[in-house]
């Protein structure tokens, strides 16, 4: 099955769990190298892979400030998988209103009855 | 009708998380027993009243509620089919009933089946739903994201939301 690459699209630079642990990790605030080695106990070459994938699909930008490295997540790269989650959501959503309203239905036929 | 605020202001309300790279999770109140959401879930007739679309043309909705027990959905969306099936694995009438799903628009629909776990917790009247929803391997997966549905983050829909909301710049 054709597989877009890692590194363009957004979907699949985060398809990958370690990954996903250094986004969430981001979540919490800027972050250097360093610091997401020690916190997700991954090693230095491994971080900078993935910061590196996560850096081309615009997931997670960068700063130079003095020594230091930081990385930061941008949120508005996940929005495609925001939006897919949305969609989903919206599905569900629609049969359970229905299911809502049957259950509704339903009570109130039981308290006539 | 219950005029309760709290009864409309549930449409939807409905969450979903993705708990791990298999899995989905719906999370979802009713006002009203376990028992009789449990029932609506379970009964042929009520089924069709709430399950398909609003457009939907009931061809087959067959339960047949035993451990061993195969259900079968098939409705009619304009000139296409679309049909579902299952086993039931568990039942703990009301609070639990585990299935089996298997979409029948896909090749060998049986091999690639969604495991289906469905929890009602009651409260003074009112009904937490929610379903776990665990797609049977990587490769299965694979095929739902490759299709566009990734399935694969941790950070919950909210957290997501917030992200992408607040752009974290």
């Amino acid at each position: 099955m054709a597989r877009t690459a890692t590194t363009t699209d957004v979907f699949n630079a985060v398809a990958e769990a370690s990954r996903r642990h250094i986004v969430d990790a981001l979540g919490d605030g800027e972050a250097t190298v360093g610091e997401l080695v020690d916190r997700l106990q991954i090693s230095q070459p491994q971080a900078s892979k993935h910061l590196a994938v996560l850096k081309a699909v615009g997931v997670v930008l960068s700063r130079v400030d003095g020594r230091h490295r930081w990385y930061r997540l941008n949120g508005p790269a996940l929005k495609p998988i925001h939006d897919w989650v949305r969609t989903f959501e919206r599905t569900w959503n629609t049969r359970l209103d229905r299911l809502d309203d049957l259950l509704a239905e339903l009570q109130h036929e039981e308290e006539q009855s | 009708m219950s005029n309760d605020p709290a009864t409309t202001n549930r449409h939807g309300s409905a969450v979903i998380t993705l708990p791990s790279d298999t899995e989905y999770l719906v999370t979802r109140v009713f006002d009203a027993p376990a028992e009789l959401v449990f029932k609506a879930y379970t009964t042929p007739e009520l089924v069709k009243r709430w399950w398909g679309f609003e457009t939907s043309e009931w061809l087959v909705c067959d339960i047949d509620l035993r451990v061993g027990g195969e259900w079968r959905f098939v409705v009619q969306e304009r000139d296409m089919e679309v049909g579902f099936h299952g086993e039931y694995r568990e039942i703990e009438r009301p609070h639990r009933l585990v299935s089996t799903e298997a979409y029948e628009g896909i090749p060998d629909p049986d091999a690639n089946a969604a495991l289906n776990i469905l929890t009602l917790d009651e409260r003074d009247g009112v009904t937490t739903m929610t379903v776990l929803v665990q797609m049977p391997s990587q490769e299965a997966r694979d095929e739902v994201l490759a299709s566009g549905m990734e399935g694969g983050m941790q950070v919950s829909y909210n957290r997501l939301e917030d992200l992408v909301a607040g752009g974290l710049g």
